[in-house]
């Protein structure tokens, strides 16, 4: 047991004598001993821990025989006291001379089977309604086998086993036995050994003639560290957002499960009569009823002015001579609604628009996030006051009114980010999301082409997978239409990267995970967040 | 994404080659659709199901996937459809009441002369209705279509509105001649067609549409008259489509007929119909085949694919796309680009670019690593917060965990003896109004719930368990915009054989001085000594066993204190409502207030 110690061993104790000192006289004496002869009484676990204790400090050798014995059942020991059931009869038969079929004596079960065997042994028969012996003397050859069984735990003829088991009278059981001798490190007495180094040892100095326990390189070191452990879910997270860091990105504040039909949808040119917006996709909020107009939200301000301060150095505090310190428009919230309506009703900015009726009442219905993308668009409106490149990212918490299943939970999580720069190409972004997925071990990226209504062109991302020795989906990405970025007061010239994936499915691949359910929610085994092991996306 | 069966050996047929599943998959990843099963030796005749990009309406039938393939893959000119008139040179009529328009406004119509079906066309013609209905058409809402045998009627036509007793006829397959009203109670049942009863039901007035004999031909957008049933004989075709969004009405008449007009006696041509609906101004002739034209830059299409190609490669990448773009006589970079009737996908330049883009090939595109002049990294500083506590609580020797937000109304409160706050008080939940699963009532307001249920479904792990979360709960906010807000809590839970109320005690000591906030000792309400700093205080709360449960107060320099949380043992019956047959201890609070 991890912890123990002091010296060893406390022995095991046989009766009043102790079994390892037993073994060793016995071992002391003899070239070879047979355990199962010399200790006929001592239990084969006792025998073995001895054995052990001495083996581990190679005092001793032995080797193990497993052997099949013969043994008695109970009534083949009350054949081998009283005579078989044939016998029996037989004698009772004979004593009275005659004996009606009716008598209580033959009324027992194994009276009943020894008058059937008594009859084919030709030692009794039926005379009437009575029975009449027709030998004085018999052998009783049954009673003899189980006397050998009884002295030798076997039979001299094998043949008979079959017959005796179905007839319940002896049974087999496994017996091992150790054949043991001397070993390299003979020694008449056993050795106190130490298992450990203590302060008292070094204290007193014993330590220097010690005899130390030989450690056991085969076993696990002590296994309740007291650990404490992270979700896997956010171990991963945690490796994308130093990804993200490292690469120069900004957080984006996400903390509003609840947004808008506007901002999770309208400002992204999400058709108001696109599927996802149906109530089998979406989550729509009762209560609160309703939302309000566009507008700032100073939170989500006060976190992003804190960060882009952070980045700030005193030296170049001085607006003019910073580019990226113009001074900002004011952002015209509801002439941004007034685009989007635009934009969606009767085309703007170069677009035909989907052209139907825009309906006022649902950029103002409260939904549960489909996706962080919503935050993105708030973060590039915000852009618009002062246009500038930026990166952004987030990991955070989006909602699908899903049908709970392995696959799918009405919750995940989202990885995101976005690029906003002058001049950007389709291509960059290739290459952009080639050295990003390098980072988690994702090489040899394809892209297809594929339709989202706010990016245009939009690509799925396509890694080759080994273990699966196919192309999969790793991501979604592209670059966010016009429609978007121009109704939101962003110059023309400045494009927006955009590209997500789900934190979970990832992680599932990484963990082998199937049951995304047994990942994020309550049903996560505990065992497994405490044992799994760290990330490296590098090491895939 | 909208999936469509394609029986493969005629696909590839049409395509002109015997494609391997590699080839094949090649060719749809470089298109933009995904070839998601081949049911070769599962099914006779084996069928291909492709996904199609959900804009795509052009592609929601065997026709289209062909056409457009081909046309990709330059085997095949786009078509240019042509207007047809009858041999006469009359065209038929269809007048649209002015009552249409309470119910369902817009109409459409077309005429194909002279189809050759066969089974397979025929079938596909009746699956790309059915495709056309549940998408485009959200369920016959926006648009329905009914396509009947013309042999059969006699023009002119008309598009009336009539209260539905008043319209009496045997509905498609059915002998039987019944009112609307009478209908309505004969479908309402019926698999198929009971979704589409309420677009109508109520309505005063049922949209219906006649020939001059009074034969109804429609009843949209429930079912068409048996009188004019379309059969595998039939050669001319009557196409009447009925809206309430008029850009979606056109948008399916295109399709429809650029599809099917392949199968005229005069391929591409479709038969006009004359449709006076003077009282929206939306008389005219049906189907409008001109393309759409527009201008897009040369310059524009290189800048964002990272090219340098001259306009007439531009034009010919087009040109696999549908498009027929010619390099503008009068301006150098632009391309004037007319978009065919079914490409009503395209709305913007930037989707002409991107078409341009996909015939050049994705994959083929130079790919640079941007050099963005964007600000340096920054993490939001609740997250950095946040990883503090989340990190000192796993070193202390607690495991992550991480529930899910949403559940029900009876877990975040009546199990934790709490109600829920009434409409007055602050705080209230953010309720849902249309969860698939019945207990995602509300967004948490408590990470309690979660743990809990979390240490429900782990009573196989040795005891004790210490596990704890830091996670967002949200509230309903009036002051907000979007009239809720999130709060980002940290909450533990220690369960085993002793309540461990010293142990989420001394979890929080640990986080606290972590986070340099020191311990003071105060009197009640924060009075008396002792200046910045955290205390506890004894405090009355159900969830709590009387006695043992404290309240947790911060004073931060410069602020007012405040009560930002609660520690204590479980009451027995928050225990029992949670299945949880060991005493328990939980700590939350609301973590923001460090910021």
């Amino acid at each position: 047991m991890p912890g123990t110690r002091g010296p060893v061993p406390v022995p095991v104790q046989n009766g009043d004598r102790d079994l390892t000192l037993q073994i060793l006289e016995a071992v002391d004496e003899n070239a070879s001993v047979k355990t199962s002869e010399t200790f006929p009484n001592a239990s084969q676990t006792e025998v073995k821990a001895a054995l052990d204790r001495l083996a581990s400090r190679q005092m001793i050798e032995y080797e193990t025989d497993d052997s099949e014995e013969v043994v008695l059942t109970g009534e083949g020991q009350q054949i081998v006291d009283e005579g078989s059931h044939e016998f029996k009869v037989w004698d009772a038969v004979r004593k009275a001379g005659r004996m009606s079929l009716k008598d209580q004596a033959l009324a027992t079960p194994s009276a009943k089977v020894g008058q059937g065997n008594a009859f084919k042994l030709k030692w009794i028969k039926k005379d009437g309604d009575s029975l009449i012996p027709l030998t004085d003397s018999v052998t009783d050859t049954t009673r003899e086998v189980l006397q050998y069984v009884a002295e030798h735990r076997a039979l001299q003829n094998p043949r008979d086993l079959k017959d005796l088991r179905k007839r319940t009278l002896v049974t087999t059981q496994k017996i091992i036995t150790y054949d043991a001798r001397k070993g390299p490190r003979w020694a008449r007495d056993i050795p106190v050994e130490v298992t450990d180094l203590t302060a008292d040892m070094l204290a007193d100095g014993s330590w220097k003639t010690a005899n130390f326990k030989p450690y056991n390189f085969k076993a696990l070191g002590e296994q309740s560290q007291g650990v404490g452990a992270l979700h896997p879910l956010n171990k991963v997270r945690e490796e994308f957002r130093k990804i993200f860091f490292n690469l120069g990105f900004t957080e984006m504040p996400t903390g509003r499960f609840v947004d808008t039909g506007f901002w999770n949808f309208d400002a992204l040119f999400v058709p108001q009569q696109h599927p996802a917006r149906d109530m089998q996709d979406t989550f729509y909020v009762s209560d609160p009823p309703e939302a309000g107009p566009p507008g700032p939200d100073p939170e989500a301000d006060a976190a992003l002015n804190a960060m882009e301060e952070e980045d700030r150095d005193e030296e170049d505090s001085d607006p003019p001579t910073r580019p990226t310190q113009q001074p900002t428009k004011h952002l015209d919230y509801a002439q941004y609604y007034a685009n989007v309506r635009a934009t969606h009703q009767d085309g703007a900015f170069g677009s035909i628009g989907y052209r139907y009726p825009y309906n006022d009442a649902e950029p103002r219905r409260l939904v549960l996030r489909t996706h962080t993308t919503a935050v993105s668009t708030y973060c590039l409106h915000r852009l618009a006051a002062n246009p500038r490149p930026a990166k952004y990212f987030s990991i955070d918490r989006v909602f699908r009114n899903e049908t709970v299943d392995a696959t799918h939970l009405a919750e995940f999580h989202q990885v995101e980010g976005v690029i906003a720069d002058y001049g950007l190409t389709l291509g960059g972004l290739q290459g952009f999301l080639r050295r990003f997925f390098k980072k988690m071990g994702l090489v040899g990226l394809k892209f297809k082409p594929a339709y989202n209504p706010y990016t245009e062109p939009s690509m799925e991302v396509f890694a080759y997978h080994r273990g699966l020795g196919k192309l999969v989906e790793i991501g979604n990405s592209g670059m966010f239409r016009p429609e978007m970025l121009l109704a939101m007061g962003l110059p023309e010239d400045l494009r927006v990267y955009g590209f997500g994936l789900s934190l979970e499915r990832p992680t599932m691949i990484k963990y082998g995970v199937n049951n995304i359910r047994e990942l994020l929610g309550h049903k996560v085994d505990l065992g497994f967040i405490e044992g799994n092991a760290a990330v490296r996306l590098d090491k895939a | 994404m909208p999936t469509i069966s394609v029986d493969k050996t005629e696909l590839y047929k049409a395509l002109g080659k015997d494609y391997s599943r590699d080839e094949f998959d090649e060719l749809c990843f470089e298109f933009g659709i995904e070839l998601d099963e081949d049911t070769t030796g599962r099914e006779e005749p084996a069928q291909l199901k492709i996904e199609i990009p959900a804009n795509r309406y052009d592609m929601l039938c065997f026709e289209g996937i062909a056409l457009n393939l081909n046309v990709f893959l330059g085997r095949q000119a786009m078509p240019t459809y042509t207007l047809k008139p009858p041999p006469g040179g009359a065209l038929e009529t269809v007048t649209v009441s002015p009552a249409t328009a309470a119910v369902r406004p817009y109409f459409s119509c077309a005429i194909l002369r002279g189809v050759q079906f066969t089974p397979a066309r025929y079938a596909s013609f009746i699956a790309l209705q059915d495709k056309l209905h549940a998408n485009l058409a959200r369920q016959r809402s926006l648009v329905a279509i009914g396509t009947h045998d013309l042999d059969t009627l006699q023009g002119p036509f008309s598009y009336e509105a009539l209260p539905p007793d008043q319209i009496r006829f045997a509905p498609l397959n059915q002998t039987r001649a019944m009112t609307a009203t009478e209908m309505m109670g004969f479908y309402e049942k019926d698999k198929h067609l009971a979704r589409y009863l309420p677009i109508i039901r109520d309505s005063p007035v049922y949209p219906v549409i006649y020939d001059a004999n009074r034969t109804v031909l429609s009843l949209p957008p429930i079912i068409n008259g048996n009188h004019s049933k379309l059969t595998l004989a039939t050669t001319n075709i009557f196409i009447d489509i009925t809206a309430t969004d008029k850009t979606k009405l056109e948008i399916v008449t295109h399709i429809l007929v650029a599809m099917f007009s392949q199968y005229c006696a005069d391929p591409f041509t479709i038969e006009p119909v004359r449709i006076l609906s003077p009282h929206n101004t939306e008389s005219r002739t049906s189907p409008d085949l001109t393309p759409r034209t527009t201008h897009a830059s040369a310059a524009y299409i290189n800048s964002i694919t990272g090219l340098s190609l001259p306009r007439t490669t531009i034009t010919t990448l087009l040109k696999k796309m549908c498009y027929h773009a010619t390099p503008s006589p009068t301006s150098p970079d632009t391309l004037d680009v007319a978009i065919p009737i079914t490409r009503a996908d395209v709305l913007h330049e930037a989707d002409i670019m991107e078409d341009a883009a996909i015939a050049y090939g994705f994959n083929k595109l130079p790919r640079a690593f941007p050099a963005t002049k964007a600000a340096a990294a920054a993490a939001l500083p609740i997250n950095k917060l946040a990883d503090i506590v989340r990190l000192e609580s796993a070193m202390a020797g607690w495991a992550e965990v991480m529930p899910l937000t949403l559940c029900s109304l009876d877990e975040n409160y009546q199990w934790l003896n709490k109600s829920p706050p009434s409409s007055s008080e602050q705080q209230k939940p953010i309720r849902l109004q249309n969860p698939k699963t019945a207990e995602y009532q509300i967004v948490r307001t408590s990470l309690l719930p979660g743990l809990l249920k979390t240490l429900r479904e782990n009573k196989h792990h040795a005891v004790p368990m210490r596990i704890f979360e830091v996670g967002d709960v949200a509230f309903q906010d009036a002051r907000l915009e979007r009239r809720s807000r999130n709060e980002r809590h940290f909450a533990a839970a220690w369960y085993g054989k002793q309540a461990g109320f010293e142990m989420v005690h001394g979890l929080l000591d640990r986080v606290m001085m972590m986070l340099r906030v020191g311990f003071v000792a105060r009197g009640g309400e924060g009075k008396g000594e002792g200046g910045e700093g955290y205390w506890i205080e004894e405090v009355e709360d159900a969830t709590y066993l009387a006695g043992h449960a404290a309240a947790i107060y911060l004073q931060l320099a410069g602020r007012k204190a405040q009560k930002i949380g609660t520690f204590g043992i479980l009451h027995p019956s928050v225990l029992k409502a949670f299945e949880l047959p060991f005493p328990a201890s939980t700590l939350e609070l609301n973590v923001e207030v460090f910021l």
